[in-house]
């Protein structure tokens, strides 16, 4: 399973990049195919709120709805428009095509609770 | 990951594992979900043929002198309608009407049937034939441990097949069953399934099970796991029991009529059901397509209409064939007809649907 060595993750299997102060969010290699076929992606909206730990996007794949967490909190300035209608770049390319927002971080600190690569990859065995 | 120790494998265990399928836990067994992907295996017996391990399925052979009798008051078809080799949907109901299972009928003998039930009811399904059997010259043998089962399912099934039993697919006709000789093991072949396209049933004795499986996938089935048969199903608006079928619902509920034999003396729950034919069922089963692409209806979730409660979702999915939300629910009659539109509540949120005509999936003519 690829885990990348340059993003942090949290434990609800969601990757966040950390770019001067914007955090990209997606769903990890493991996630999606855990998940299997991704059919849809419900988004949070540009401007809301996220909290971190707290859901704020769901993954419908062919078997069932799940819910997506928020590595960190802050406001959602971006979101993957490309889900729309190609919810299948998740399984494709999780880590790239498939991103789904990105977030303003409010609490900086907050990362400190985030996974290394190492510690997300011996969290899922691998 | 939870433990899988607890629960009871299929003599393929072993093998879906090596394929590398995802394993989960059905009905008290452990079973494979999936293989290369659902949408593929889905795709797959549309187009060609796929190959599920259906071993966790139940068997109950019922022989013996009064065993059509014993039948026709156990259930809801007319089991006497069947010759020697025939075959038939059937419903097991309980003094109210509700379902206790739905199963298939196989007269594999004049007085030899064979019941094939859902795998998480064979305890208590065992059980209550054997209740109702009392003062009947019947015997009831739960072979489910020592049977496997496969589904080979597809428009090409019957040339996959014709390869390991030449001529099968023109000599054994939709619902009928015949023992055959498969690679030196005694097999009963019947041309049934639940994807709705055409395909076989082979009852095998556990023995037969790998080297049946391995022959088939080497002639060019695709392995397919329980995601797929579902998507399959549901397509076809084939009820799971469990889901679209409970003891709490009854088969005129759920649009079966046309598998209840009104004209049979008497039958386990024949007055409740007889009473729902004239004065009509307080629900009904729909089928339901969604209007927005991304809205699926999932098991539970709450049906209105005009904002008020009317049902729930018993199936639900995206459609892997028409690419869109799809489900089947029980809701009011007065809001059952073709042409109605319901909302689904979708984490909170409600979700245009209208209700269509059964089934979703019309296998193209070939």
């Amino acid at each position: 399973m690829n885990t990348p060595n340059d993003l942090k993750y949290a434990e609800t299997h969601e990757w966040a990049r950390v770019e001067n102060g914007l955090v990209t969010v997606g769903i990890t290699d493991h996630a999606q195919h855990e998940l299997t076929d991704i059919v849809f992606v419900e988004l949070p909206h540009v401007g809301d709120a996220v909290t971190q730990g707290k859901a704020c996007a769901v993954v419908e794949s062919v078997k069932a709805a799940s819910d997506i967490y928020a590595p960190v909190s802050g406001e959602v300035v971006e979101v993957n428009t490309d889900l729309d209608g190609n919810a299948a770049l998740v399984n494709d390319d999780p880590y790239g095509k498939g991103w789904f927002f990105k977030v303003k971080l409010s609490t900086p600190a907050e990362l400190g609770s985030l996974k290394s690569a190492a510690e997300y990859a011996k969290q899922i065995g691998t | 990951m939870a433990s899988n120790a607890d629960w009871k494998r299929t003599p393929l265990g072993e093998e879906h594992e090596r394929l590398g399928a995802r394993m989960v836990e059905f009905g008290g067994w452990w079973m494979p979900v999936q293989y290369a992907g659902i949408l593929q295996e889905h795709h797959s017996v549309r187009t060609a043929c796929g190959l599920f391990d259906i071993s966790h399925m139940g068997e109950v052979r019922v022989s013996g002198k009064d065993a059509p009798a014993f039948l026709n008051h156990l259930l809801t078809n007319d089991a006497g309608k069947l010759a020697p080799g025939q075959a038939q949907y059937s419903l097991m109901c309980n003094e109210r009407g509700g379902v206790i299972d739905d199963l298939y009928v196989y007269r594999v003998a004049e007085e030899v049937f064979l019941l094939v039930i859902n795998a998480s009811h064979i305890d208590k399904d065992f059980e209550w034939m054997q209740s109702q059997s009392a003062g009947r010259n019947v015997r009831l043998e739960n072979v489910s441990d020592k049977t496997s089962a496969l589904a080979l399912q597809g428009p090409s099934a019957s040339e996959v097949l014709g390869q390991l039993v030449p001529g099968i697919g023109a000599r054994l006709t939709r619902n009928r069953i015949a023992k055959q000789d498969i690679l030196g093991h005694d097999v009963f072949v019947a041309r049934t399934g639940y994807t709705g396209e055409d395909g076989f049933e082979l009852l095998l004795p556990n023995e037969a099970a790998l080297p049946v499986w391995r022959k088939l996938l080497s002639l060019g089935a695709a392995p397919c796991g329980l995601g797929a048969r579902d998507t399959l199903r549901l397509e076809m608006c084939y009820p799971l029991h469990g889901n679209d079928l409970t003891e709490e619902t009854t088969p005129l509920e759920a649009g079966l009529s046309f598998f209840v034999a009104f004209d049979k003396p008497a039958f386990v729950g024949k007055e409740i059901l007889q009473r729902q034919k004239q004065v009509g069922t307080e629900k009904r089963l729909v089928a339901f397509t969604m209007n927005e692409r991304g809205a699926i209806p999932r098991h539970d979730y709450p049906i209105s209409r005009d904002g008020q409660p009317v049902g729930r979702v018993t199936s639900g999915s995206m459609s892997p064939s028409l690419r869109i939300g799809i489900g089947m629910g029980y809701v009011r009659p007065e809001f059952a007809g073709v042409g109605e539109t319901i909302d689904v509540q979708i984490r909170g949120k409600n979700a245009g649907a209208v209700i269509v005509k059964k089934p979703f999936y019309k296998r193209p003519n070939r």
